[in-house]
């Protein structure tokens, strides 16, 4: 329905509505927030990656003058919860930067002097702080109990795999022997981070009555609630988490860390706590994304049919069992291609490295990076232009997924097309660059959504909504509110109250917001038109049917009565109490989107350095409600899947301890590292949302690494396999082929 | 209680008195922008002498000697001098490259050279001009090659009281030019991997007659590396007298591996830049 109609407000780039506050500085961020009397937490953490904690004796910093507070794993009152190990370590710091205790003093110098007199005594145990080195026989083992899920029989020993799991559809072995080229390769992706510009903080008061309150920078409050509610055993009712403004998350957001602490100290000390990390603590304490080791094997005919695709995936989970998205990894990394013979196994890995947390488009861009590689390889092999490979091959409405259901309308095929057709793929390359382009594929997701419409007296209208605006949102609910009610975007506020105001949402991530909230809010918005059409039939003593909802106003089916939205709201004491739209929804069909991009990249020979000069993001959106919005998640999706294929990686030495942990160092790509991105919006609707809305936020994280790693290939004519393309890593591979 | 207590002389002379009777630690704050960032967290008591308000820290004067450079004027404004541009366009360039635009408003070469960083992109340039630091102290002044300057990690040869007042660039010889290039894995607001500053004297002919190779961020100081000036003395600049000057400079560098780069890399690329530095600087000597 939603290809031929037509929008009155959808589709159009209108200011954003929390433009001004940022412009201003008027935002009030993570670390913004101050309470009377309120006392400064700091964190100590394991300067070893790897280590037994035989004793902690707090009791110096106890006798400190200005501490008020101090707390260790003991303090956690729920100690069964499982995200607790990583809040303060209990026997074992398992990272370069664990939490192992905290204090809370009256200055943040004398919590930093308190957290000097805590005296830990560590026995330091060697690190394993790679794929290779977690799983070499007699490696060290992170945890004495961790036997391997998911074989075919228990294993008799303890080792760092965690879990493995496996996919198949058709006859694997019979697809490689149709084929009359295959190619298996095998590729590694670094530690990187999510890299957002806010550090964690958080203001967290705990009073004597049992109600609390938390201030935070996150993704999803009420997730904050419910995790931090569960570890210290706090009804939710009693626990009200405000998302404050967000400066970025990108999903490291989507989980607790200083939270809980600051909650502790704030009870045992009966004072408004607030932490804050510094961007060292980030990068140490927060939870980065999956190193990978992925081998790919694909053959093919002569005619660019593919036969079989068989991947093996090695995902690091940082130092607990089960946190490498996996799953996803496995489940996307075929997705794009329309091929019965498919088998996929993966591999959960335990090192001595941070707890890894979502990251845009969670597991897809490691494994879609070895896939996508080897596609590029083949389509050369067999000279046939990699985008025409992939069109012959493309997944479309009906192709049976690796994972389970069968797509619905796609937008894969269009936006291949879309690329072909391009003007950057049909300008002439220059001598010395190499293109590189590659496909995305990510599910999406729909989940919980409550958003109430308040109508006010005025006319106009507020909009609650649930999800923490990362990437836009506020101003797509706007517009959805506004299109719905056929009255003027300006009509409507949007804001994200605290968790008191709303039933639970979902966290913002798997790209859910505009699609799922959206949806809550169309509803929300379609509780307003029918009470509306209730007042006016009351007032017009008709009954409701007989009234009908047109550009915003309320019209008499049988006569010319007319009646505005703002007479309604004025009237609606009158005419039976004030008028609230609901829509509390579980949204699902979330539509995945598809992304193809095309990159061309110079290498400079003699140093390495590889510089992109052009790059293009085509991809699907469904329907785009807000296009510079949509337009700005595939030029940052870009922007990081390029830093991640370039310069981004953990550095960590022998003794596993990070060297980098900062912005000099650990190198996201600058404005000026990189070409103005260029976008293409495809729009292939969904036909589970009234508009057509896919969620667009994490595919265009997915396909940078390939086309990136294609590109420097192509420029220096040797395949790479190792991200990041750094210089020296470049030059090296250079020096080696002469 | 901790006091930082801040002091703003109008006087080279009671800047040096200052800082020569201190009795807590003394820094001189020029722009600050490495300054204040070393003090992050620190809570020691401390004298701030900011030498802003004198005014010949402040001030570059052109004349027939060559440029003698106040060691606080600030990047910017350096870069604007488009006189000073003219005779040493590599120099003002390794300034340009230090920080953002915002702290180029406030960063300055004393600053760069003071903090003595082993990858300070002044230094390279500053040796390859010849240039010579003025330093006054209770004792007196004395002036030191840039090149000796520098005499560790965040170390130099200045001792308790004494501040470097000015440096002094001398006119180089007619058809004389220089360049200055470091290499950064992104496009700026990065630390150098490795620098290389030259300075190239052009004959008549174009044969070069007189050269200076320094290298920067490779030791633990600049070095300068006469071998790679050599190669280059008495060529025509082909490319036989770039790659011997290149792998001269590669020899005399004496890097580490750290999280910036290996040492093989370094090694390599450190030639590469004196080459590309050395072919720039003649360009400029020529036109």
């Amino acid at each position: 329905m939603s290809e031929a109609q037509d929008y009155k407000y959808i589709g159009q780039r209108t200011i954003r509505p929390d433009g001004y506050d940022k412009v201003t500085g008027r935002a009030n961020y993570a670390a913004d927030l101050a309470l009377p009397n309120m006392i400064w937490g700091k964190v100590l953490r394991s300067p070893h990656a790897h280590a037994k904690i035989k004793s902690i004796d707090t009791s110096a910093a106890e006798a400190h003058p200005d501490v008020f507070a101090v707390a260790t794993h003991a303090d956690i009152p729920n100690q069964r919860n499982p995200g607790a190990l990583n809040i303060l370590a209990k026997d074992k710091a398992l990272y370069h930067g664990h939490a192992v205790a905290a204090v809370a003093a009256r200055t943040e110098q004398a919590a930093e002097e308190a957290l000097g007199l805590i005296k830990v005594d560590y026995e330091v145990l060697t690190p394993v702080m790679n794929l290779d080195d977690a799983m070499a026989p007699n490696a060290p083992l992170i945890h004495d109990q961790l036997f391997t899920n998911g074989l075919p029989e228990k294993p008799s020993k303890p080792s760092n795999v965690a879990s493995r799991m496996e996919m198949s559809k058709g006859d694997i072995e019979a697809g490689f022997k149709e084929a009359d080229i295959v190619i298996e390769r095998e590729f590694r992706t670094p530690t990187v981070h999510q890299g957002y510009i806010e550090p964690h903080a958080c203001t967290v008061r705990y009073d004597a009555d049992g109600q609390s309150m938390i201030w935070c920078s996150t993704q999803g409050h009420f997730d904050v609630r419910g995790s931090t509610a569960n570890m210290l055993n706090i009804e939710h009712s009693k626990l009200k988490v405000i998302a404050s403004e967000i400066g970025g998350g990108f999903g490291g957001k989507t989980t607790v860390y200083i939270e809980p602490v600051a909650m502790i100290l704030s009870r045992k000390s009966g004072r408004p706590v607030k932490i804050q990390m510094d961007r060292d603590e980030v990068f140490k304490g927060s939870g980065p994304a999956s190193a990978t080791r992925n081998k790919v094997k694909i053959g093919a005919r002569k005619d660019g049919t593919i036969t079989a695709m068989e991947a093996h995936l090695y995902y690091e989970s940082g130092a607990f069992p089960g946190a490498a998205p996996l799953g996803p990894g496995c489940m996307t990394i075929f997705t794009p291609y329309d091929v019965e013979n498919q088998y996929v196994e993966g591999f959960d890995v335990v090192v001595n490295k941070p707890k890894v947390a979502a990251y845009r488009a969670p597991g897809a861009p490691q494994s879609e990076f070895a896939c996508e590689m080897v596609i590029n390889e083949l389509a050369d092999e067999l000279g046939i232009d990699p985008i025409d490979f992939r069109l012959k091959n493309a997944a479309k409405e009906d192709t049976q997924t690796l994972y389970g259901p069968k797509l619905k309308a796609v937008g894969l095929v269009e936006c291949l097309e879309a690329a072909k057709s391009s003007p950057h793929y049909q300008s002439a390359l220059e001598q010395g660059v190499g293109r590189g382009v590659a496909a995305g594929f990510w599910f999406n997701i729909g989940g919980v959504s409550s958003v109430i419409i308040n109508m006010n007296p005025d006319g106009t209208g507020t909009v609650l909504e649930g999800s923490p605006d990362i990437g836009g949102s506020r101003a797509s609910m706007q517009m959805m509110a506004a299109e719905e009610l056929q009255l003027p975007i300006e009509t409507f506020t949007t804001i994200i109250p605290d968790t008191a105001h709303l039933a639970h949402n979902d966290t913002t991530g798997g790209s859910r917001t505009t699609f799922a909230t959206g949806m809550a809010v169309i509803e929300a918005a379609a509780d307003v038109v029918r009470q509306f059409k209730e007042r006016a039939a009351a007032v017009w003593n008709v009954t409701p049917e007989q009234v009908q909802w047109t550009d915003g106003v309320a019209i008499n089916a049988n006569g010319e009565d007319k009646m505005t939205a703002a007479e309604i709201c004025a009237n609606a004491g009158r005419t039976g109490g004030q008028i609230t739209g609901r829509g509390n929804i579980n949204a699902r069909g979330a539509g995945p989107s598809f992304g193809v991009h095309i990159a061309d990249i110079k290498v400079d020979r003699e140093t390495g350095k590889a510089d992109v000069v052009r790059y293009t993001a085509i991809q699907d959106a469904g329907k785009a409600i807000h296009p510079s919005y949509v337009e700005g998640q595939y030029q940052g999706g870009a922007a990081q899947g390029i830093g991640w294929s370039m310069n981004e990686e953990y550095i960590y030495n022998k003794d596993g301890l990070l060297e980098n942990p900062g912005f000099l160092d650990y190198r996201i790509p600058l404005a000026s590292d990189l070409p103005m991105i260029e976008t293409i919006i495809v729009e292939v609707p969904n036909s589970f949302h009234p508009y057509g809305v896919r969620g667009v936020g994490e595919t265009g994280i997915i396909p940078p690494l390939a086309a990136c790693g294609t590109a420097v290939s192509k420029s220096i004519g040797i395949r790479m396999t190792e991200l990041p393309l750094s210089p020296p890593r470049i030059l090296k591979a250079i020096q080696e082929a002469s | 209680m901790v006091s930082v207590v801040y002091e703003a002389p109008d006087s080279i002379q009671d800047a040096v008195k200052l800082l020569a009777t201190s009795k807590v630690k003394a820094n001189v704050l020029a722009g600050g922008t490495d300054l204040l960032v070393q003090m992050r967290g620190q809570h020691e008591p401390r004298l701030i002498v900011d030498v802003k308000k004198i005014a010949s820290m402040m001030a570059a004067n052109v004349s027939a000697d060559g440029v003698a450079l106040g060691p606080a004027v600030p990047s910017a404004e350096l870069s604007a001098r488009d006189d000073i541009k003219a005779i040493f366009p590599g120099l003002v360039e390794a300034a340009y490259l230090i920080g953002s635009t915002q702290v180029q408003g406030r960063c300055s070469v004393g600053g760069n050279l003071c903090n003595s960083s082993p990858a300070a992109d002044t230094i390279p340039a500053l040796i390859a001009n010849r240039a010579q630091c003025v330093i006054e102290g209770p004792d007196g002044e004395r002036t030191v090659a840039v090149e000796d300057f520098v005499t560790g990690v965040q170390r130099n040869c200045m001792t308790k009281g004494e501040l470097l007042t000015m440096i002094k660039l001398p006119q180089p010889a007619p058809r004389t030019s220089d360049a200055y290039l470091r290499f950064i894995p992104r496009t700026e607001m990065d630390i150098a991997v490795a620098g290389a500053g030259v300075s190239i004297t052009l004959g008549e002919d174009g044969t070069c007659t007189d050269a200076r190779v320094a290298i920067g961020a490779v030791a633990v100081t600049a070095l300068l590396v006469p071998e790679a000036a050599a190669a280059l003395i008495g060529s025509k600049l082909d490319d036989a007298a770039l790659q011997a000057a290149a792998d001269a400079a590669s020899a005399a560098s004496k890097p580490i591996t750290d999280r910036r780069g290996t040492i093989e890399y370094r090694k390599h690329v450190v030639g590469v830049l004196v080459k590309r530095a050395a072919k720039i600087a003649a360009e400029r000597a020529g036109g």
